[in-house]
């Protein structure tokens, strides 16, 4: 067990590597003098050349890579030349929104999508199989735009339920309790779980269907046990790996969801931050937030390798 | 044995898929006779119209003509119906040859990447470092680096997309050399480059093509979120996308214009998944297993 776990921490080393080779060299690529960025419309030649000098930009790119990696692992994204801040304070600053936007989706939709894709498999080629099948071509061929506005037309301007957009924090000076929070978020949620959902389901379905048709599952039917205890306690436990897995490989999909997600909402989180940034062409940002976005989608995945080790004792011994 | 066309046609998704994207195709073709204006033309009377309003509107040339503006007009006095039906043109462009340049790219890096064991190692865990990056965010990140034009945005979708196609190819490379015929190719002294093209790429096109049907399928919705988010095109050109970014302003007055070009935007990306989904029954039967 313990050397499953050690193989894949060590198998993730080589990928943030080359992750944070291709985030340092394809933003180097970024047109543009980041020293007369920084120097202003007044800075001489010599102004910008000192700034340069101190900055590390006039040592060889190799030198600059490894200077620059030496600050990420200090904790040090660098400092964004538009807002004049460090990028790990605009981060921090922005965290709460994203946290609250992610974790919720994720959970709505496993609490949606594997109940559904096992009802789905246990009842095959049923009205719900056939509907739930239906979703998942729809559920990846709607951009989530379409989706946030076809909700916030139906629940915020119709019916009026929900508020349009924003966000209010859950504790704070600003908070103004949990229920003002969670209802600007519910759109928002719904939104973002709607292709996750599709994803996790038709996963959900495959598996506990496979895993319907084992030997087990008739010796549990045998044995006379409800058909809720067969369904979980022997298809779904066993149909588990995979659909973490899904769970785990959705996160991809998740922040590309998040970033437009926000947008629509006026969420102030990070992924309206990177597009604030792309639009502001803030190249020191953009790059934190690439590297930060993906080491947590790599950390998320190493996760679910872990949860393997629990979820199937096969893989202990 | 039924023919190829005939299973193909017999299959109820690739025919309805093939029906909607050649619809879609010959709209943004005719766009020109279809009573549109120039998608261009901003008329400064006639902002924010509704739906069916007709009316007359000032084309930049200066010549007036009687309108019927369908889908109402932007908030700049643009026909929303003529450049939804322009829009079309940019989504199969960019859907095409993402899908085209993300098959080539995965291809080649495929092949070499089984061929080679050298290559291999040093490649796949590029690709795997590639791959760890979310999609959507390395497009953005592309598109802010590069600039956006037509090309650039293609680049931009399509290199996430390219290790997944590069672990498709090579793991059909590895078994497709070790064949009886590829070894007798190689008895006879055949360069490994046409080993490559003759041997191993006719054997490794079915996947391909349906791989490259799901790769254009997700650059149709890409480009339209990069183009919403305003990173893409510039707001001049008409795409999908664009129309509902500036929609969005008015989307509580005019809702239509975030709604009508999803209209178009959505069958057409299903019509593509559709016939992907088709084409692997028909053309690949075991590459659902083979990926998932």
């Amino acid at each position: 067990m313990g050397s499953f776990l050690i193989r894949r921490l060590l198998a993730v080393l080589p990928v943030l590597l080359v992750v944070s080779l291709l985030v340092f060299f394809m933003l180097r690529l970024a047109p543009g003098d980041p020293a007369a960025v920084i120097a202003g419309n007044n800075a001489t030649s010599e102004d910008i050349a000192n700034i340069r000098a101190h900055m590390g930009l006039d040592k060889p790119i190799v030198a600059q890579y490894v200077l620059w990696l030496g600050q990420v692992l200090q904790g040090d994204l660098g400092y964004s030349y538009y807002l004049s801040k460090p990028v790990t304070a605009l981060v921090a600053q922005r965290m709460e929104p994203t946290l609250a936007l992610a974790l919720g989706t994720v959970l709505m939709a496993v609490c949606i999508a594997v109940p559904l894709g096992s009802l789905a498999a246990w009842r095959m080629g049923g009205w719900l199989d056939r509907g739930l099948s239906a979703f998942s071509v729809a559920g990846f061929s709607v951009p989530v735009f379409v989706i946030a506005y076809l909700l916030i037309y139906v629940f915020a301007m119709q019916l009026q339920w929900l508020p349009v957009q924003g966000y209010k924090p859950i504790s704070g000076a600003q908070s103004q309790g949990t229920w003002a929070w969670m209802r600007q978020l519910i759109l928002p949620w719904l939104t973002l779980s709607t292709v996750y959902v599709a994803l996790i389901a038709r996963i959900t379905r495959a598996s506990v269907s496979e895993a319907l048709q084992e030997d087990f599952i008739r010796t549990a039917r045998a044995k006379g046990l409800s058909e809720l205890a067969v369904l979980v306690r022997h298809a779904l436990a066993n149909a588990a790996v995979p659909i973490v897995t899904v769970i785990g490989i959705g996160v991809a999909l998740l922040i590309g969801g998040v970033v437009v997600t926000e947008t629509v909402y006026a969420i102030p989180g990070l992924g309206s931050l990177t597009v604030d940034a792309v639009l502001n062409r803030d190249f020191p940002v953009i790059q934190g937030l690439v590297l930060l976005f993906s080491l947590s989608y790599v950390l998320i995945n190493l996760l679910v390798d872990t949860s393997y080790v629990w979820l199937d004792p096969r893989i202990r011994h | 044995m039924t023919s190829l066309n005939q299973r193909l046609w017999d299959h109820g998704s690739v025919r309805f898929g093939a029906a909607v994207l050649l619809l879609v195709l010959l709209l943004s073709l005719a766009a020109p006779w279809l009573g549109t204006v120039d998608p261009a033309a901003m008329d400064a009377n006639v902002i924010n119209q509704p739906a069916g309003k007709s009316g007359a509107f000032n084309l930049p040339d200066g010549t007036v003509v009687q309108h019927t503006f369908w889908l109402g007009t932007d908030n700049f006095g643009r026909d929303v119906y003529s450049r939804v039906m322009y829009g079309g043109r940019i989504s199969l462009v960019v859907g095409i040859c993402t899908s085209l340049l993300a098959l080539s790219l995965g291809g080649l890096c495929g092949m070499l990447a089984g061929y080679f064991r050298r290559v291999d190692t040093v490649l796949m865990r590029f690709m795997d470092g590639l791959m760890a990056i979310p999609a959507v965010l390395l497009a953005i990140a592309l598109v802010a680096v590069l600039g956006a034009n037509v090309a650039t945005v293609v680049v931009a979708i399509a290199i996430p997309e390219v290790p997944r196609v590069t672990r498709l190819v090579r793991s059909l490379v590895l078994s497709l050399r070790e064949e009886a015929y590829v070894e007798a190719a190689r008895a006879l002294a055949t360069p490994t480059a046409v080993i490559l093209w003759r041997h191993i790429l006719p054997n490794a096109m079915a996947p391909l093509l349906v791989q490259g049907t799901f790769v254009a399928a997700s650059a149709v919705l890409t480009e339209a979120i990069l183009s919403f988010l305003g990173l893409g095109l510039p707001p001049d050109v008409p795409t999908w996308g664009n129309i509902m970014a500036e929609g969005r302003v008015q989307f509580s007055m005019q809702p239509g214009n975030v709604l009508f070009p999803a209209l178009f935007l959505v069958p057409t990306v299903l019509a593509i998944n559709l016939l992907g989904d088709g084409l692997r029954d028909v053309l690949d039967p075991k590459f659902a297993k083979r990926v998932g």
